[in-house]
């Protein structure tokens, strides 16, 4: 064997030995589905309507103005009418009137401000939007928690199922299946809805889905705008790249 | 009008060496012909280092280093940084520009030191030029670090709480230092403070320092090339030059400058369309606000310097046998190499002080120290490499083969760095990190057994 191929098997025996140590570095199984996000006005302005309803009393969105909602299609009046419970003037914060330590004291854990948390969530499983629009829909029934509530996505939550009047209440079915290391792992079955919400099982999807767009918009609200100028100055580093080159090309023509 | 700006560059020059400067650093800076790809990442980070600045001016006049909690229960400093990217016009721009500028300093770097590994860029009579390099690499680690921590999220608390814990290993003195380096006997908004201070004036200055000092450099001793011929030594033609050199201006200026804008395209690729680049260029867990009382099930570094935290966590106390046999083997061959009797009893003595230590201090303590002798390393390059040649070019096999498995490693190492540590995952990075130390420990010996070929008169050219 001549010596470049000891090398190149050297090589690919430590590339394949190094894919081995990653594939047995992977956690528990975390199953997402994928958030079908829409990011229209009408989504946008319903997703903040649920999400000024129903989360804004206990979570803060504290580095977000109100008057930000107008980038989603809403004036400052409709601001006013009807989306400002816990505030003053339109270009306050969207903070909440709990305070973090009094929260900490009824929940356990101070629940956390949600202006970035689609970003926070992300991870090799998915999207922050596909992680909370998995959680959200999540929720099932469990007494042996202080709440009555627990989650396939967080287990053992502090958080009360906010929604449930929606979805109505689920109960998770459970089997265990050997996890290749000798124990045994949980694997959720299948939830099912044992009393009804006032939505029926598509409609609550859609309007998480809906609440989850507008909280992965309020994570960057610049995000489209952000893509629309980048779309122009890669133009521009095209042209730009392309008469550079030319130029180049003609003062170094003179050069033997 | 040409007349008076004339006169007016005459008054300049009268008082200050304006035109010298500038012909004698860029403007009639005679550069050999034949830079090909390789040699873009010089130019390449001093466009990432103006970025860094002057976004970094931006962001100083609304970032606030504070980690007092804000009335919404967030430290002030994390949301200071949410305002940048809501509230300051253009703000977002300018952090994710700062942000990228981060990493992308790291990927052009790191090209540039491997250019320079190819060619033999550190060979007589440029080890100066590599030296003050070696520094610049190291102020640029420092800087990143402490930069890292500013955002006050989970990892740039967790990570800089891990890494100053790592001074703590060192006997005797350990303990103080880390609380000196913290300020506090947690990090804290002290550390924070001091951090700040750190990334804005006292790191840059030294850099700006330095980054001065390897141009000149260069601008004195003549660039290298990927043929490792010294233009210097050729015939030279009625205005001075050597057959291959060319002057800087117009050719290089010309060349960096389309060689800048492909490098921008890619860049803008980055900051407008993935500014989290995956989530290794801004960390997900980083959008969480720093919390001292929930440690993070995973703290990783920043991608680029994973490879030599793996090299940290590969030193557990099995390892230390292997580390042992290695210092043992070098060290031997040393002292059978070596002509004379005082360097041989000093290198013999060097190894056994070593096994001694290794013997009945922690591994952990060696951790930190191959970690920092990994880095520092680079800067004996000059001396290990006995080659009669520099450029890969007319290297023989050997020295090819070791240097593309010291890449591999660095790659391998950088990589295993990011993932939680296993077993399999730990005696790899062992593996790597004997294979990283030995290209360089071994180097004056395979580079003399190397069969390489002459080197041409000319530099290749089509």
């Amino acid at each position: 064997m001549s010596f470049k191929n000891k090398i190149l098997r050297a090589l690919i025996a430590t590339v394949a030995f190094a894919t081995a140590a990653a594939t047995h570095a992977a956690g528990p199984e975390l199953r997402l589905d994928k958030a079908p996000l829409q990011f229209d006005n009408a989504s946008l302005q319903h997703g903040a309507k649920l999400f000024i309803n129903y989360c804004l009393n206990c979570h803060s969105a504290s580095y977000l103005r109100y008057n930000r909602l107008q980038e989603i299609g809403l004036s400052d009046q409709q601001i006013k009418d009807n989306l400002l419970f816990t505030a003053d003037k339109v270009g306050d914060l969207m903070t909440i009137g709990m305070r973090p330590a009094e929260a900490k004291q009824w929940f356990g854990a101070a629940p956390p401000d949600l202006t970035v948390i689609a970003r926070s969530r992300a991870s090799h499983y998915g999207s922050g939007a596909d992680w909370l629009y998995t959680y959200l829909r999540q929720f099932y029934r469990d007494t042996n928690r202080p709440t009555g509530w627990n989650n396939v996505v967080f287990e053992s939550v502090g958080m009360p199922h906010a929604m449930w009047d929606l979805q109505g209440e689920q109960v998770a079915h459970f089997v265990e299946r050997e996890d290749g290391h000798g124990g045994k792992a949980k694997h959720l079955e299948r939830l099912e809805i044992v009393k009804a919400g006032k939505m029926p099982k598509e409609e609550y999807d859609e309007a998480v889905a809906d609440l989850v767009s507008f909280i992965t918009w309020m994570g960057e609200p610049s995000q489209h705008n952000r893509k629309q100028i980048g779309g122009w100055v890669l133009a521009v580093l095209a042209v730009l790249g392309v008469l550079t080159y030319l130029l180049k090309r003609s003062i170094w023509k003179d050069l033997h | 009008m040409q007349k008076q700006a004339q006169q007016l560059l005459d008054w300049v020059d009268a008082r200050f060496p304006l035109t010298f400067l500038w012909e004698s650093q860029w403007g009639k800076y005679v550069a050999p012909k034949n830079f090909n790809f390789w040699y873009i990442f010089g130019s390449l980070a001093m466009l990432v280092l103006v970025i860094q600045i002057v976004t970094g001016i931006f962001l100083v006049m609304h970032y606030k280093p504070d980690a007092s909690l804000n009335a919404a229960g967030v430290p002030v400093a994390f949301a200071s940084v949410e305002y940048i990217m809501r509230d300051v016009p253009g703000g977002w721009i300018i952090r994710y520009l700062h942000s990228t500028g981060a990493s992308a300093f790291f990927v052009v770097v790191y090209l540039h030191m491997f250019r320079g590994l190819m060619y033999g860029s550190y060979r007589k009579p440029r080890e100066l030029v590599w030296l003050f390099g070696v520094a610049i690499f190291l102020c640029l680690m420092a800087e990143a670090f402490f930069g890292y921590l500013l955002p006050w999220g989970q990892m740039s608390f967790w990570g800089a709480q891990v890494i100053v814990n790592l001074f703590g290993a060192i006997p005797l003195i350990g303990e103080p230092l880390s609380i000196m380096i913290r300020g506090d006997y947690v990090v804290s908004d002290a550390t924070l403070n001091r951090f700040f201070s750190f990334h804005v004036i006292a790191i840059p200055l030294v850099l700006i320092g330095l980054v001065a000092a390897h141009l000149t450099a260069l601008h004195e001793v003549g660039s290298n090339n990927p043929d490792g011929v010294e233009i210097k030594k050729q015939p030279k033609d009625a205005n001075g030059i050597p057959l291959d050199g060319i002057y800087s201006h117009p050719y290089y200026t010309i060349k960096d400058i389309f060689g800048a804008v492909v490098f921008l395209f890619v860049f803008a690729a980055v900051v407008f369309f993935m500014p989290e680049g995956g989530g290794y260029f801004l960390e997900f867990n980083n959008f969480i606000p720093a919390d001292p009382l929930k440690t993070p099930p995973h703290i990783a570094p920043v991608w680029y310097f994973t490879p030599y935290y793996s090299i940290l966590r590969a030193t557990t106390s099995d390892f230390m046998l292997w580390l042992g046999i290695f210092v043992l083997v070098v060290g031997g061959l040393s002292v059978f190499s070596l002509r004379h009797q005082l360097a041989k009893l000093a290198a013999a003595g060097v190894t056994a002080v070593l096994l001694v230590a290794f013997y009945f201090l922690d591994a952990k303590f060696w951790g930190v120290v191959l970690m920092g002798v990994s880095v520092l390393l680079f800067a004996l390059l000059p001396w290990l490499d006995r080659s009669p040649v520099k450029s890969i070019r007319y290297k023989g096999g050997l020295y090819k083969g070791i240097l593309a498995v010291f890449v591999v490693c660095f790659v391998v190492l950088g990589y295993l760095g990011i993932l939680p540590p296993t077993p399999v995952g730990t005696i790899v990075s062992q593996i790597c990190s004997i294979l990283y130390l030995g290209f360089f420990a071994f180097m004056p010996w395979y580079t003399a057994m190397d069969k390489t070929q002459p080197e041409p008169e000319r530099v290749t050219w089509q």
